[in-house]
């Protein structure tokens, strides 16, 4: 079931993603409408990181296209912010927790220029906003989980973006830092923000989110939560029926196929 | 007035040679310095033989030709045919280093070159290469003023690029999803540690040139917490390298660049102690007992 | 000619020597090269010759004479604590294992060049030819040094062959050989001896530098020909003897060519030849399977064009010229003519004149593709939830890679179907 909706935010077309020849997401297509906190949903393998990443532009499709605001993502970057994993970086990294969330600036602030005051005031208020601010020149390999995912929402907040793109962000966290966390997420999203976050918690999901992208490997359902997730298309999700589906994907690995011709 | 000279060129090439290794070392890239500071041989060796003579220029030229192509082979070996990243540096450097080995062997007669002054350099020698102007004015060491000039387009390039080069070493994934190129960034880093293997090994040899590659940065990196201090700490150890190797040596009456390069695991040494020491410590307090010093009491 | 039989005769002692040594220690070195490349630990070899020049020089002070066993004992000892080292830093510091393995190869071949010099200036005469330790001189071989290398390299295949079977564990699997209740810390200290022993073995043959290359350029290329542990360290030691042979030989027909890096060289070739050609994982393999793919999916292509227009009024043997087969798909038509020429010499088609037309086997193929096509469309709206005007596309992929297994579980799981989603039907073969 997927329902789309009219002008969206976020357009997602036929999307195919492959490694190494391999298809780990088959004609994705769906629609997001602005102002909605929306959650990747789906078991582990299912590609959910994948498809974050390919709209982050950092995985290239075999096909299909993303839209953002109705242009490619190289146009409207300034407007699109991206938290990765956690456990993607070097926490020993010597850097403070104030100067990863002035990361959050250097796209704004361009080439060969050096971040200002006006930054770094914005830095310290997206700091505060996340509860963070005593921390402000910790070394960040002293902070705990929860306290590192807080920095990297900080340094999303600092984009001053209107879509924010989170992978995981709940992952190995207190509970704590989880309410803080979604209580952020909807301050922002009543300010027309919008806000997709990977997640795998399907007790929560329900709560969190206002719209669901079930996923497995292909696009099971996409839509507004009381709609599309049902105890059926969760049971679709996770039941596992797609044998096939990998089964020929390991064929095209093997034997070196194109996922498109041309 | 030759203590003056050979200190100030190991101090310029461990300052020039530190400050990319911190980037390295946070890259987990160090052993990339390793292979191309080896794979220079055949280029040199080369270009002494079309250019008949040791001038700097034509070795410079031949020395980066072989660094870069090092830097290309391990690349394209892992990209194209998924060889792991250590097998395709340790493949490629030994393969051009044994190229340079037989290649002296074979123009025997014709080349004054061997295959030690690429392992240890001739620091020693530094004081004697004497650029001298047209009109006979006597300017001092050549290798200086080339060592000096790369130091200053390695440190421009890390002051114009410090935001991009802290983000990309960090948080590549972060950068790509701003815009900022990490391929260029990567690329970028590649050349200037090629430019700066290349003129100092000349002087200092291939080994110091590691050592000085990843350990200031080594030692810098278990002192501090902030990247900059990282810099800074990295800079002052160079400077005491120097120092304190060319005294070792001339207590001792033995190889410079060896003694440079024993001072530089002293320093090690020293800061890895010390952490040691402040961790256990620590480990101790936490667990509701004095530091070790004052158990006794 | 006369080289080669003088050579492969072995009649002259000093070849039998040098020979002997050679394929010893390249088998030995290729031998633990491969498990040491299976754990990532490539360059760990580098750290361990350039770590084993303090051993040699301590030794030497030591003796004041260059007795042999007593220097391998001495590279031995630093080459081993040099690994152990590395383990040390790497465990108890925020220090990444590369750094460390630069930091003390550095340091500890700095340290032998201070000892080096220091004896240098002694002045003690039995020191010239100490560096051949650093650069290598295999060609200076003699009969007592061969007896320890042939001990060494026993020792080394014993070792290898009795613990075989937990390496290639530990290499593959470590949490489960760690589950099995392996030792695997005791296996790791052991296959570290094994690494520093294959290193003191080589270093005097080919020196420090080189000495890598020994340990893991046989292995890398063995790497491309199999997945099997066993035939891949079969195949390394293999390149490695061949690598040692030709080193050998090749200094012997031109006594200025140092052997060492003439092995290091063949063994390079022989790795990049195996990058480039070895069936499968080669990069030229590769290409080619490419192409070839781009040809089926050409051919089954043009098929499925006569299918259609066969389609239109159900007439499938029926002839077609350019204009009409252009008409229906958007191609190439320089591509289109090659591939049909091939059609034709593969009877599939048969020329009537100016006009193509299907055989009967070329009949059966493209009715096959259509099927699978049409198949892989209803897998995808009824399984995938995908709208039916979005299937196409992928579908165009599928139908040229769906074996006959595949075929026959698709159409198990759709229920045998008569008609696809845009309600054509699917032809039965």
């Amino acid at each position: 079931m997927i329902i789309h909706t009219q002008e969206p935010i976020l357009e997602v077309h036929d999307l195919t993603v492959s490694y190494s020849r391999k298809p780990v997401l088959w004609g994705i297509d769906f629609t997001l409408p602005s102002g909605c906190i929306a959650g990747i949903v789906g078991p582990n393998g299912a590609g959910k990181s994948t498809l974050l990443k390919t709209i982050m532009g950092l995985i290239p499709p075999s096909s299909g296209f993303v839209k953002l605001f109705g242009h490619p993502l190289e146009e409207v970057r300034n407007r699109v912010s991206y938290v990765p994993q956690r456990e993607s970086v070097d926490w020993d990294f010597p850097v403070s927790v104030l100067d990863v969330v002035l990361m959050g600036r250097y796209g704004k602030v361009g080439l060969l220029r050096n971040t200002g005051t006006r930054d770094r005031s914005i830095a310290l208020d997206c700091l505060d906003k996340v509860g963070m601010s005593p921390f402000a020149k910790r070394q960040i390999s002293q902070l705990s989980g929860g306290q590192q995912q807080r920095v990297f929402l900080a340094r999303a907040l600092a984009q001053e973006a209107d879509i924010y793109f989170m992978d995981e962000p709940f992952a190995g966290v207190d509970a704590a830092t989880e309410q803080a966390i979604i209580g952020l997420l909807r301050e922002m999203a009543g300010t027309g923000k919008t806000i997709v976050v990977v997640h795998h918690d399907l007790q929560s999901a329900r709560t969190y989110f206002d719209w669901i992208i079930l996923l497995n490997m292909h696009l099971v359902a996409a839509g507004p939560t009381e709609q599309v997730f049902t105890e059926e298309m969760v049971q679709q999700a996770y039941g596992g029926r797609l044998s096939l589906l990998s089964q020929v994907g390991d064929v095209m690995e093997k034997r070196a196929f194109p996922s498109r011709e041309s | 007035m030759i203590a003056f000279w050979i200190i100030l060129t190991g101090a310029l090439v461990a300052i020039t040679c530190g400050l990319l290794g911190c980037f390295l070392i946070l890259r987990k890239m160090s052993m990339v310095g390793d292979a191309i500071s080896h794979a220079v041989l055949p280029g040199i060796v080369i270009a002494f033989l079309l250019s008949g003579s040791r001038e700097t220029l034509p070795m410079l030229l031949g020395a980066g030709a072989t660094g870069l192509l090092a830097t290309f082979l391990i690349e394209y070996f892992h990209r194209r045919a998924n060889l792991q990243t250590d097998a395709a540096i340790g493949v490629t450097f030994t393969f051009l280093f044994a190229i340079g080995i037989i290649l002296i062997s074979v123009f025997a007669g014709k080349v004054d070159l061997d295959q030690d002054c690429v392992l240890y350099g001739e620091i020693a020698y530094v004081p004697i290469d004497l650029w001298v102007t047209a009109n006979g004015t006597i300017l001092g060491p050549r290798p200086v003023y080339i060592l000096a000039a790369v130091l200053l387009i390695v440190v421009l390039f890390i002051k114009l690029g410090y935001k991009e080069l802290k983000l990309t070493s960090f948080d590549p994934a972060f950068a790509s999803a701003l815009g900022i190129s990490t391929a260029l960034w990567h690329y970028l880093l590649m050349a200037a540690v090629s430019l700066t293997t290349v003129s100092s090994f000349e002087s200092v040899g291939a080994i110091l040139v590691i050592a000085f590659l990843i350990g200031p940065p080594a030692t810098a990196y278990l002192l501090t917490h902030e990247l900059k201090h990282m810099l800074a700490i990295t800079v002052v150890l160079g400077v005491f390298i120097s120092f304190a190797g060319y005294w070792m040596a001339y207590w001792l009456n033995a190889s410079i660049a060896g003694c440079m390069a024993v001072i530089t695991g002293v320093c090690f040494a020293a800061a890895f102690g010390y952490q040691r020491a402040r961790n256990m410590n620590k480990a101790r307090m936490s667990e509701g007992l004095p530091p070790a010093g004052q158990a006794a009491g | 000619m006369q080289h080669f039989i003088d050579f492969f005769s072995f009649a002259d002692p000093n070849v039998r020597y040098v020979v002997l040594g050679n394929v010893l220690l390249s088998a030995s070195a290729a031998m633990v090269g491969a498990f040491i490349l299976l754990q990532k630990k490539a360059l760990v070899g580098d750290a361990v010759s350039h770590s084993v020049l303090p051993g040699i020089c301590a030794a030497f002070l030591f003796s004041g004479s260059k007795n042999t066993a007593l220097m391998l004992v001495g590279a031995f000892i630093t080459g081993w604590l040099a690994l152990v080292t590395i383990d040390y830093i790497a465990a108890k510091s925020k220090l990444k294992k590369d750094a460390a393995i630069g930091l003390v190869l550095s340091v500890f071949f700095g340290a032998g060049m201070v000892m080096m010099t220091y004896i240098q200036q002694s002045g003690n005469a039995a020191q010239s030819g100490l560096d051949h330790f650093i650069f290598g001189k295999a060609a200076t071989l003699i009969g007592t040094d061969l007896v320890i290398f042939s001990v060494l390299a026993a020792v080394l295949l014993i070792a290898v062959g009795l613990f075989f079977k937990a390496f290639a564990l530990v290499a593959f699997d470590r949490p489960y050989a760690e589950a099995l209740g392996y030792p695997v810390r005791k296996l790791d200290l052991l296959l570290t001896s094994l690494t520093v022993l294959a290193v003191v073995t080589g270093i005097t043959a080919v020196g420090v530098v080189l000495m890598a290359a020994m340990l893991v350029t046989p292995a890398a290329a063995a790497r491309y020909w199999t997945d099997n542990i066993r035939r891949m360290v079969a195949i390394a030691v293999a390149f490695g003897v061949f690598a040692g042979l030709a080193g050998a030989y090749i200094s012997y027909t031109a006594p200025a060519m140092p052997t060492g890096p003439w092995m290091v060289v063949v063994s390079s070739v022989i790795a990049f030849l195996s990058f480039f050609f070895a069936p499968k994982k080669g990069i030229v393999p590769k290409l080619y399977t490419q192409r070839k793919n781009q040809r089926i999916i050409a051919e089954e292509n043009t098929l499925k064009m006569f299918y259609h227009l066969g389609e239109q009024n159900s007439h499938f043997n029926g002839g077609r010229d350019l204009t009409e087969l252009t008409r229906t798909r958007e191609v190439n038509e320089t591509l289109l003519k090659t591939t049909l020429r091939r059609l034709v010499s593969r009877q599939l088609l048969e020329t009537k004149g100016h006009q193509w037309a299907l055989t009967d086997a070329g009949y059966r193929k493209a009715a096959r593709v259509v099927r699978l096509h049409r198949l892989w469309e209803l897998y995808l709206t009824q399984y995938m939830d995908i709208a039916a005007d979005h299937v196409h596309d992928d579908a165009e992929t599928i139908e040229h890679i769906i074996t006959p297994e595949l075929e026959r579980e698709l159409e198990h799981q759709l229920g045998y179907p008569e008609r696809d989603p845009h309600d054509t039907e699917i032809p039965k073969i």
